[in-house]
């Protein structure tokens, strides 16, 4: 790792022409290709929102970066190094940089494992011994906002938001430099969402980690995230700095999903409706 | 940060602390709460060390034969009597446990070592491995077992071991689908590709996270393999293919057989040692299953942890009419008063709901809002009378067009869900049967509740697929559920909704599962089904912008209750109770957006540690 690949603004992941196919089922099935050549950079302490509807592909680029997808071709590099086609010995070292938090809290960790014994994972995967991962989980704990005591319980005994804590928490053991959030609070309520976003957002300034952060919630990307990049069916459509995005999109796509959802504000909505409609009939778009 | 960490550890997190209060209790201490598994661990227990001590229980040899005692009855040598060569019963009983139960073992151990390895790569690697495996698999499987055992006496000899050892590769299949199958499962489990990338090693992640689960079904197969290996081999023995002199129950049970007319009492001691080992092991398994999936019962609940279900029936007592909030007028077309919902039986009944007033008018759009757990669903439910098992309308009055709900029997509320009240649910895909096209799906209500010829029915069918804006109706009848998308899904189920031309549509919340821009499609559909038929909807949901988009009025649900109930734009833009604020706060619509990212000042030290 030169020391130039870490200097401000270098990208710390770089994904190039990425592309991934997901073998198809049955003997000599065609395979199907989900992601069409994605680019993208996120740098040190920025956070890159990925932005799109199921089955845009924006999981599987968090799933290709954590070594979970199968890549077709195209690179990922993280810090200058490719890390596309990694072994499992690297992969493992890897760990040390790369983390990730999932979707659904209640699946995302093992029911029958204590949440010290889980957050302890990633710890001893580094070689650390058992005795020094203890103690390292009280620590954890304090920084994500659980009480102590919470390492000698099972997830079942949690809310989903003190869940997603404790998945927070495991990305955070070994100190990673890039988290992939796949859609870390949509299974939340809306209370609980901000908690745990606030949580996020505090432990990117202390630490100066990286997200991608993966959502098809266009709010929740915009609060946490300094630029946007917008998926739609494997390809980027637009990238940029949040505000532009969200104010200037020259992406049709992108103008009609951000008049999609809905704002909790009635008059306010009666106009983006209006503004959607026009988007809409414009581009030709009839519901099918 | 902190206090508003306590509020959603405590206040807003019933379902915890109610969680917290239950008792963890460990797999051993719930396998000791079942009797008749204590009983047959006992037997088993017994049988076990009266087959390791034989050499020192066994009054006799037990091939010493002596004809002058031949059928000879109990005495002081021997308890149990002699048998038809003048060799003690006991000993031979005590010594063929050792072969009955050594042979039983050596079938389950054979069949455990090639299985479960196997199945464990099978099921994490998959691909070619699987491919090979299961094709082998499939080839032991096909064989016919009772012949290659007698083939393979024929060639290697007539001893036990090698019977069992033949016989545990022909069980072995059972144990590695089993192992392959529960593999697969957790291999797809999110925590498992989380421990992956937390850099465990394949070896690591096997030892933590599958073989606990794999541990268990392992388990009561091995007792229940044990049982058939026990039975098999005695029953082999019994027809005369064993060893020939060892002592084994299978052989005395046909020795006995054989003598069955001189003395019929010989026939008892095998059976019994048979049948009870047997048995034990079968009460052991079940015993060992309901202990490991009952402290493993955790595994499967998920999201929405639905109020407490009990599995008996309650009685459910008659609501009382309660005159609470009687003083407002009642809305045109569903009014509820006083609603309370409890589950349980009397003695530990829990209110989900307690006094819940609604209204909806002809044409009008009502949001009920709240946060999982709110009671906004159960709400729902109960006007449609679809609480699920267990649960009940304690008091309260529902009235749909000045007809009172709770009162009417069965029936009646059928011919009201459909014509007077349709329900749309949460999951499109889920609420429709994979097995049937979506135009028989929508067909057999018409045809059963309307009486409609199968053709009138097509016909009406694919008008109401018209109506809710799909194009090609005639196309999409002919589909099944998973050749559609998801809001293609929900706007069939919009369609089915409409079939009984209801006056009002409960809808639960109809666009979660959907994609935003597909909600507003659906959005759209509902409001002009609204305009065109004045339609009145009970929209349940926790989305604002939902509420926002198209609701006239709206109600905020906290924990069963009503905290506040208004316009939509009252609600929203002025809410009064401090729970609807901290709702309405935590949207991030009006939050700015990040300002663009900034190169650090200084270098952070960490990148030096990492380099």
């Amino acid at each position: 790792m030169s020391t130039a690949s870490n200097a401000p603004g270098t990208p710390l992941l770089e994904v190039h022409d990425l592309h991934v196919t997901f073998p198809g089922k049955g003997w000599r099935a065609a395979g199907r290709e989900v992601l069409h050549g994605v680019d993208l950079d996120v740098r040190p302490g920025e956070t890159l929102g990925l932005v799109g509807e199921s089955g845009s592909g924006k999981t599987t680029i968090g799933r290709a970066v954590l070594g979970l997808a199968p890549i077709a071709s195209g690179r990922v590099l993280l810090a200058g190094e490719d890390i596309t086609d990694t072994g499992r010995r690297r992969r493992r070292a890897l760990a040390r940089d790369l983390q990730v938090v999932f979707q659904d809290p209640y699946t995302s960790l093992n029911p029958s494992l204590l949440v010290g014994d889980t957050l302890a994972e990633p710890l001893l995967g580094q070689g650390v011994t058992p005795r020094d991962a203890r103690a390292r989980v009280a620590g954890l704990l304090d920084r994500v906002g659980l009480p102590r005591d919470a390492a000698t319980r099972l997830p079942r005994e949690f809310s989903g938001g003190q869940r997603q804590r404790v998945a927070i928490a495991r990305a955070l053991a070994v100190g990673p430099r890039l988290v992939v959030c796949d859609e870390p609070v949509s299974a939340l309520d809306l209370t609980t969402q901000e908690t745990v976003l606030e949580l996020l957002l505090e432990i990117q300034r202390d630490s100066g980690v990286s997200y991608l952060f993966i959502s098809h919630d266009l709010a929740v990307v915009r609060y946490l995230s300094h630029r946007v990049a917008v998926i739609h069916d494997g390809r980027i459509v637009e990238n940029g700095p949040t505000r532009d995005v969200v104010e200037h999109a020259r992406d049709p796509y992108t103008r009609r999903l951000l008049l999609s959802a809905p704002v909790a504000d009635p008059d306010e909505q009666r106009i983006r409706r209006e503004r959607l409609a026009a988007v809409r009939g414009a581009s030709g778009d009839v519901a099918a | 940060m902190s206090e508003t960490l306590q509020n959603e550890s405590l206040a807003t997190d019933p379902d915890t602390n109610r969680l917290e209060r239950a008792p963890r209790r460990s797999t051993w201490s719930a396998y000791l709460h079942s009797p008749l598994g204590v009983a047959g661990g006992a037997v088993l227990v017994l049988v076990v060390l009266a087959a390791l001590l034989a050499p020192v229980l066994a009054p006799q040899d037990p091939s010493t034969a002596d004809l002058a005692l031949a059928f000879h009855g109990p005495t002081t040598g021997h308890p149990l009597g002699l048998d038809s060569a003048g060799r003690d019963v006991l000993s031979r009983l005590l010594y063929g446990a050792r072969t009955t139960l050594g042979g039983a073992g050596l079938a389950v151990a054979v069949a455990l070592v090639l299985g479960v390895p196997t199945g464990l790569v099978a099921g994490y690697r998959g691909r070619r491995f699987d491919g090979v495996a299961s094709w082998l698999v499939n080839l032991v499987m096909s064989l016919p077992a009772m012949i290659v055992l007698l083939a393979s006496r024929a060639i290697l000899g007539p001893t036990v071991w090698v019977l069992m050892l033949v016989m545990g590769v022909l069980v072995a299949p059972s144990f590695y689908r089993l192992t392959r199958g529960v593999v697969a499962d957790v291999r797809g489990e999110l925590y498992v590709d989380a421990a992956r990338v937390s850099g465990l090693s394949d070896a690591r992640i096997i030892g933590r996270h599958v073989l606990v689960v794999v541990r268990a079904p392992i388990i009561i197969q091995a007792a229940l393999v044990g049982g058939i290996a026990i039975g098999l081999q005695a029953g082999l023995e019994f027809l005369g293919i064993g060893s020939g002199d060892t002592p084994t129950w299978g052989a005395m049970l046909n020795e006995a057989f054989q003598n069955i007319q001189r003395s019929p009492g010989l026939i008892v001691w095998p059976g019994l040692a048979l049948g009870l080992t047997s048995a034990s092991l079968v009460l052991v398994a079940s015993a060992l299953r309901d202990a490991l999936e009952g402290a493993g019962g955790a595994r499967r609940a998920r999201r929405r942890p639905a109020p407490r279900t009990s599995t008996t029936p309650v009685p459910v007592p008659a609501p009382v009419p309660s005159s609470a909030g009687s003083d407002v007028p009642r809305g045109g077309l569903l009014s509820v008063r006083g609603l309370a919902v409890a589950y349980g039986t009397d003695d530990d009944a829990r209110e989900v709901v307690h006094d819940v007033d609604l209204d909806v008018g002809p044409g009008e759009i009502v949001g009920l809002v709240g946060e999982s757990g709110s009671g906004k669903s159960q709400t729902a439910f109960s006007v449609l009378g679809i609480l699920p098992r267990g649960g009940h309308v304690v008091r309260g009055s529902v009235t749909v067009e000045g007809q009172e709900v709770l009162e009417l029997d069965e029936r009646a509320r059928r011919t009201l869900r459909g014509r007077v009240v349709a329900y749309v649910p949460q999951e499109p895909m889920s609420n429709l049967d994979p097995t049937f096209t979506i135009g028989s799906q929508l067909a057999e209500p018409l045809r059963c509740t309307l009486g409609l010829s199968r053709r009138a029915a097509h016909a009406r069918v694919v008008e109401l697929l018209r109506q809710v804006e799909i194009k090609d109706p005639e196309r999409v009848a002919r589909l099944y559920p998973h050749e559609i998308s998801g809001g293609m899904a929900q706007r069939v189920l919009i369609a089915g909704a409409m079939s009984g031309d209801p006056r009002l549509l409960v809808a639960d919340e109809p666009t979660t599962a959907l994609d935003v821009t597909v909600q507003a499609e659906v959005l759209a559909l509902l409001r002009r089904l609204r305009d065109e038929r004045g339609l009145g909807v009970l929209l349940v949901t926790h989305n604002l912008g939902v509420v926002a988009d198209l609701c006239d009025r709206v109600a905020v649900m906290q924990d069963g209750r009503i905290v506040e109930n208004g316009t939509t734009a009252q609600v929203l833009r002025r809410p009064e109770h401090p729970y609807t604020r901290r709702l309405v706060g935590a949207v991030l619509d009006d939050a700015p957006c990040r300002e663009p990212w900034e190169p650090p000042s200084s270098a952070p030290d960490r990148t030096e540690a990492t380099a």
